[in-house]
Formats: structure tokens, sequence, C-alpha cells
């Protein structure tokens, strides 16, 4: 009887356990606590520097708005091709990583209004000469980032190259540097400000066309969050998106990084 | 500096897998020892859950059933949260997801260890034990635990050491442990070889440190044994 | 549950599941071969031969799988004098350098594997092959490695499984094995349960098989040893 009783009791206090972590942790709807879903290996955007701490465009930005909208947020650090999981299994409220709109994951998840765009370009050695035909390109090594729109793209459309896919951009931009791959395509400005223009990317350069075809590269990046959520959550990072292009704290955060106006028009 | 400055972030990092290593196998010993004991029983419900979970852990790779785990389970603990009616999200910390997945992978094989453990002790033990009058109870706490420990020691300095290096893969999960640490340092420089060799190196001294501790274990619990020698 | 998607996409996981056995096969066998010969001289008298693999198996079984393929893919790559090298067609290549490290990394276990086995010989039958004259070279061919090889069968098919698992690291490198293609399903069409059940359910049945081989072999060539 003893063994029961003990058993019995110490299923209970697991129970109760369980309830008030839960508890404890509740979210409350109307959005004064957000967690923040974001990548930390894409720089300029998001990075982790020497120090451990995030930094970057988007940790910015994304602190900008939380404090338009008067919100206490925490950033969470999620590899790229798990932030939507992450976000469906309720771990973060919002992604801010650099994540396009397409049409594709709005069947899955809702964005809200872009905060930028960028087209995308192939980079490769600087005096490399390719035919940008999906024959000219046969037999070449893509290097793309699983799960982005660039993976998706040259995938359907470069189908007699062999697609190479990384867990990171970085990752992708190592390979291309020692040569195991022959081109990669990624965003515009990531590959310049966090590839081109760093030391490692010397005798590198930007090749071919510019990519930005709605279909496969949507109408910019915007804040991923979950459909229900899509009325409440929604509305209130739309407003405070307006807001800071409104009041200059975007233009502020874009001359802090980039060169060029990659706000979403 | 050759680690442009990271070493603070590595040695976070490495702090940090220590404690997921030593949570999870503490936890994974609960759990091997609740599953020997289930294996060796005579309950056939038992044994037959027990045989189910080391079974199919031991049949799928840590890496898979990681990000099983992590993504997956997420989406279930909160689905089945939805269902009873529980509105809003339970908050799973990534350390302790880090942790119940590595220390769930390992009870499994920690539940062998223990079981071969338990066979290992002489069955005349507990018999004289029984015979002297103690109740169930005294004779496994008393009589079987002490010595069987001996007897599972090798078992579990192999799969301490198995586990120190498995939470290597965490790092895929999102655990900012040592491995995620240099590899963001990596990514970030540019330098790969210098960043995975110093993590190689901490993993080194993690291994090294445990197997002199171990080796120190097993001579102190092997006091009054005879060893053969060849 | 969506498992239209799996079902849609179930060839992609049998050409993963071909590319995992063809990892495995080569870095058992190639493993295998390196192992004997260095377990042996890990069990000579001769300290310096005996130290030197030690070195070799310390550093291999004390780091993480994971980090042995950073170093060797990414590591080493970072070098221009490596990208410059003869060697670079073959450490260019992913499916290189996943083999090498398991190569490296199940050689330095197995090593330690045939080493103890050895070492768990009756003392009796070296001796009386020393008495009946028996050479160092006679000795190893004849008494000790057939009777340590069949010692060290069931510790060597637990390593065995461990290698079938470790082989999922592969996807890590870009190379589309079970666990790649799991990972790349999982990111189009974002079912994580699904798309990695599916890769348990591969690897459960391939250690299945596995577990299957390594029991036929036991009963072929551990008859003398197992109680009647």
């Amino acid at each position: 009887m003893q063994r029961r009783q003990l058993i019995a009791r110490a299923a209970l206090a697991a129970c109760a356990l369980l309830a008030t972590a839960g508890a404890a942790s509740a979210q409350a709807p109307d959005w004064k606590k957000i967690r923040i879903g974001v990548e930390g290996a894409y720089p300029p955007f998001s990075e982790v520097g020497a120090d451990g701490k995030l930094k970057g465009f988007e940790i910015d930005l994304a602190y900008a708005l939380c404090a338009e909208m008067k919100a206490e947020c925490t950033l969470v650090q999620q590899d790229f091709d798990g932030l939507i999981p992450a976000l469906q299994a309720r771990k973060v409220d919002a992604i801010i990583a650099s994540v396009s709109i397409t049409d594709e994951r709005k069947k899955v998840i809702a964005f809200s209004n872009p905060y930028y765009n960028t087209p995308a370009r192939f980079t490769a050695k600087a005096d490399a000469k390719f035919d940008f035909s999906p024959a000219g390109l046969k037999g070449k090594k893509i290097g793309v980032q699983r799960a982005t729109i660039h993976e998706k793209f040259a995938a359907e459309t470069f189908k007699q190259s062999e697609i190479v896919r990384y867990a990171t951009q970085d990752q992708a931009f190592l390979d291309l540097k020692s040569g195991r791959v022959d081109l990669t395509l990624a965003d515009l400005v990531a590959a310049d400000v966090g590839f081109l223009k760093t030391p490692a990317g010397k005798g590198f350069a930007f090749v071919g066309p510019s990519y930005s075809d709605v279909k496969y590269f949507g109408v910019g990046s915007g804040v991923g969050m979950r459909k229900a959520d899509e009325k409440t959550l929604g509305k209130k990072f739309n407003d405070a998106i307006a807001a800071v292009k409104a009041n200059g704290t975007f233009k502020k955060l874009n001359d802090k990084y980039f060169e060029y106006d990659i706000s979403a028009k | 500096m050759i680690l442009h400055g990271y070493l603070p972030s590595l040695l976070e990092g490495a702090v940090l897998t220590l404690g997921v290593a030593l949570s999870s196998m503490a936890l994974a010993m609960v759990l091997g020892l609740l599953g020997a004991m289930a294996k060796l029983s005579k309950f056939r419900v038992a044994k037959g859950i027990a045989t189910v979970y080391t079974t199919l852990i031991r049949g799928v790779p840590d890496l898979v059933l990681m990000l099983l785990i992590f993504f997956g389970g997420q989406v279930a603990v909160n689905a089945i949260a939805l269902q009873m009616g529980h509105e809003e999200y339970i908050d799973v910390n990534p350390f302790v997801a880090g942790v119940v997945t590595i220390a769930f992978i390992f009870g499994a094989y920690l539940t062998e260890a223990f079981r071969g453990a338990f066979l290992a002790v002489p069955p005349g033990q507990r018999e004289a034990g029984l015979a002297f009058g103690m109740s169930p109870a005294q004779v496994a706490w008393r009589i079987t635990f002490p010595q069987m420990f001996r007897h599972a020691l090798p078992g579990l300095s192999n799969n301490w050491l198995v586990l120190i290096k498995s939470t290597a893969i965490v790092s895929v999960i999102g655990l900012h442990d040592l491995m995620t640490r240099g590899s963001q340092a990596a990514g970030n420089t540019r330098e790969p070889f210098v960043f995975y060799l110093a993590v190689a190196l901490i993993y080194l001294i993690f291994t090294s440190v445990s197997e002199l501790v171990f080796d120190q274990l097993q001579k102190r619990l092997s006091v009054g044994v005879r060893r053969h020698s060849l | 549950m969506n498992l239209d998607a799996i079902v849609e996409n179930f060839p992609r996981y049998l050409t993963g599941a071909l590319t995992t056995a063809e990892l495995l096969l080569i870095s058992l066998l190639i493993g295998l071969l390196i192992a004997v010969p260095l377990g042996v001289l890990r069990t000579l008298p001769i300290k310096w031969l005996s130290r030197t693999v030690w070195v070799y198996t310390y550093v291999f079984r004390g780091t993480p799988m994971l980090v042995q393929l950073f170093l060797i893919y990414y590591g080493l790559g970072q070098f221009e004098w490596m990208q410059q090298s003869a060697l670079w067609p073959l450490f260019s290549s992913a499916w290189f350098c996943a083999c090498l490290t398991f190569v490296l990394n199940t050689g330095a276990y197995t090593t330690e594997i045939v080493a103890g086995a050895i070492r768990a010989l009756p003392h009796g039958e070296i001796e009386a092959a020393k008495s009946l004259g028996m050479s160092r070279w006679v000795m190893l061919r004849r008494i000790v490695l057939p009777h340590a090889l069949r010692r060290a069968l069931p510790a060597y098919s637990n390593e065995a499984i461990f290698m079938l698992h470790g082989t999922a690291l592969a996807s890590v490198v870009t190379i589309m094995d079970v666990t790649g293609i799991a990972r790349d399903i999982n990111a189009t069409y974002y079912i994580p349960f699904e798309a990695f059940i599916t890769a348990a359910l591969f690897y459960f049945a391939m250690t299945l098989v596995l577990v299957g081989l390594f029991h036929q072999a036991e009963k072929r060539w551990l008859k003398p040893l197992m109680p009647r």
C-alpha cells in the first residue's frame, strides 16, 4: 500500500509541477511580452559577436519595433530551417529573420507588411564566366542555404545544376571560397556586406542578373507569425513598422548598416 | 589573439556543455535504473514497455531522435495542451529540452548497462540477505545496489564519455553549447580550423578528466575484490 | 498528419537510404582493415609503437565525431595550400571528407576493441603457442587473431550500430543521406514530425538488418564460446 501511495503522490506532484510551469510562462494575449525568433548567422542582418551577444540590422529593428509597441521582447536564436517549426510549436511568437513573404510560406504562417526588400544575385569568382540559362549552368555546383527562397528558386530553375544545401549562408560562403561550389545564390545585401566586403571575399564578385521574380522571391521580408495571431499581433507589428518608417528610426538603422536604401516600397 | 577574442564565448559554451552533460547523466541514470528494474521485473507490461523503449531508442540515430523530439515533440506537447483546453503555450526551455532529450536517449543505453550489472551480482547474495530476515527493500538497498554499482561502472563510464560527445549534436537544436559557439566564431571569422581545433581540445580535456575520475572510482569501489593477472 | 508529402518523396528517402548504406559499408570495411593491424600494434610489448597508436585512438575517441567532421571538411578546406595541393580533388568532395572522418573514427574504436580482445585471450594459449616454437607472426596468424576477432564480435556489432547512427552526421556537410533528405523535406513542407519519424523508421529497419547479420555471424563463429 505504501508504495502505491508514494507513486500516486509523485504523479500528482509531477502534474502540479507541469501545470505551474505552464501557468508561469502563460502568454498574455495582449502581447505585452513577445518572444521573437532570430537566426544569428546572417550578417549583417543578424549575427553573434565575439561577446556572445546578438547584433545586426534585424536585431536593432526588432528592439525598435518592440519599443514602438511598448512590449517586452525576448530574442530567441534558432537555426533558420527551425524558425517556422518553432513558430508553429509556439516556442516563439514572431520571426524576424529575413523571411521573405512568399505564397508557399503564406500557406503555413502569416506575415506583417514587408520591412525590407532586396533582390538575389549569384556570387562567384570575379573572373568566372557563366551562361546563366538553365542549360548554361549544367553541371555547375550552386550553394544555397536550406529552406530559403534562393534554394527553391535554384532547385526549380537550374534543374541541370547540382544544388548543394547548407545549414547557414556562412557555410555556403566558406565552400565558395574554398572552391567546393562554383556559385552561391543569396540575398544581395547579405552577400555584399556579409562576404564581398570582408577580407574573405577578395577576388569574388556578383555575377549574372538580379533576381526578384515575385513568385519565388516574394515582395520582401516580413515579420512571421502564426495565422491565428494575424489580427492582433500582425496589426501591432504593421503599426510599429509604419511608425519607425515615419519617425526616421528605420532610416537611421538602414544607414548604420547599408549604403543603400533597403526598405520595401 | 589566435581566437579573435572568442575565448570567453567558447568557455561559456563549455560550461553549458558540462551543465547539460551532468544534468542529462543524472536524469539518464534514474531512467536507466527504472528501465533495468522494469526489464528484470515479473510484470510483463513493465518488461514490454522497457523493451520497446530500449529497442526503439537504440535503433535510431541521436541526431534524428534529437530533431524528432525537438521539432516534433514541441508540436505534440502544445497540441496535447490545446486539446486539454490549455490555451496558453507551454514554454519549453531549450536547456530543459536538450537535457530531457539526451537523458531520454541515454536512459535506454543505461538500462542495458544496469541490467547487465544487476545480473552480474551473484543471486546467492540476495538469498543470503533474505535468509537473514531482511525485507526485500533492505536487501535491495544494502546488498544488491552497492555491489551492482561496481559492475555498472565500466558501462557508466563508457556511456558518460559518449554522452559528453553527443552534447555536440545538441547544437543542432539551438542550444548555445560549446559546439554552437565554435561554429558561430568559425562562421564570423571565416577561420573554421582554429575554432574547431579549440573545441576539439576542450572536449579532449573533458574526456581525459572523466577517464581519470572513473579510474579512481573503479579503484575505490574495487577494494577487496581480487583481480586476476594475465 | 500530412502523409502525402512523405509518399510523394518516398523515392528520395530510398536514395538517401542507399547513400547511408554506402557510407556505412565503406567506413566499416576500411575501418576494420586498418584496425586489425593497429590493434595488434597496440598490444605489442614495444612501447613506442603501442604509444603511437594510443595517441591516435585517444584523440579520435576523446572528441566528438561532429567536431572531427567539421575540422576535416571546413577546417582543412580553409587553407590556400590545401586548395592548391594535389589532394584538393579529394578533399573538396563532401563524400570523401565524410568517409575519411568515419573511417578514422571507427578505426580508432575498432582498434581498441581488437586490442582489448587480444589482451583478453587466455594466457595459456599464448604460452602454448610460444612453447611450440611459433614465431610472433605465425602465432598471430594462426592463434591470436582468429580467436581474438571472434571474441570481439559482440563489441564490434555495437560499434557497427553506432557507426550506422553516426552516418546521420553526413547530412551536416551537405550529403543527402536519409537524415539529409528528412531535413530537406522538413524545410520545404514544414512537417517535422512526419519527416523525421519516416527517417527514424528507415534507420530502425537498417539497424534490424545489421543486428540480424551480426546474429548470424555470431551463430557461425562464436559457437565454441557459447554455453551449451
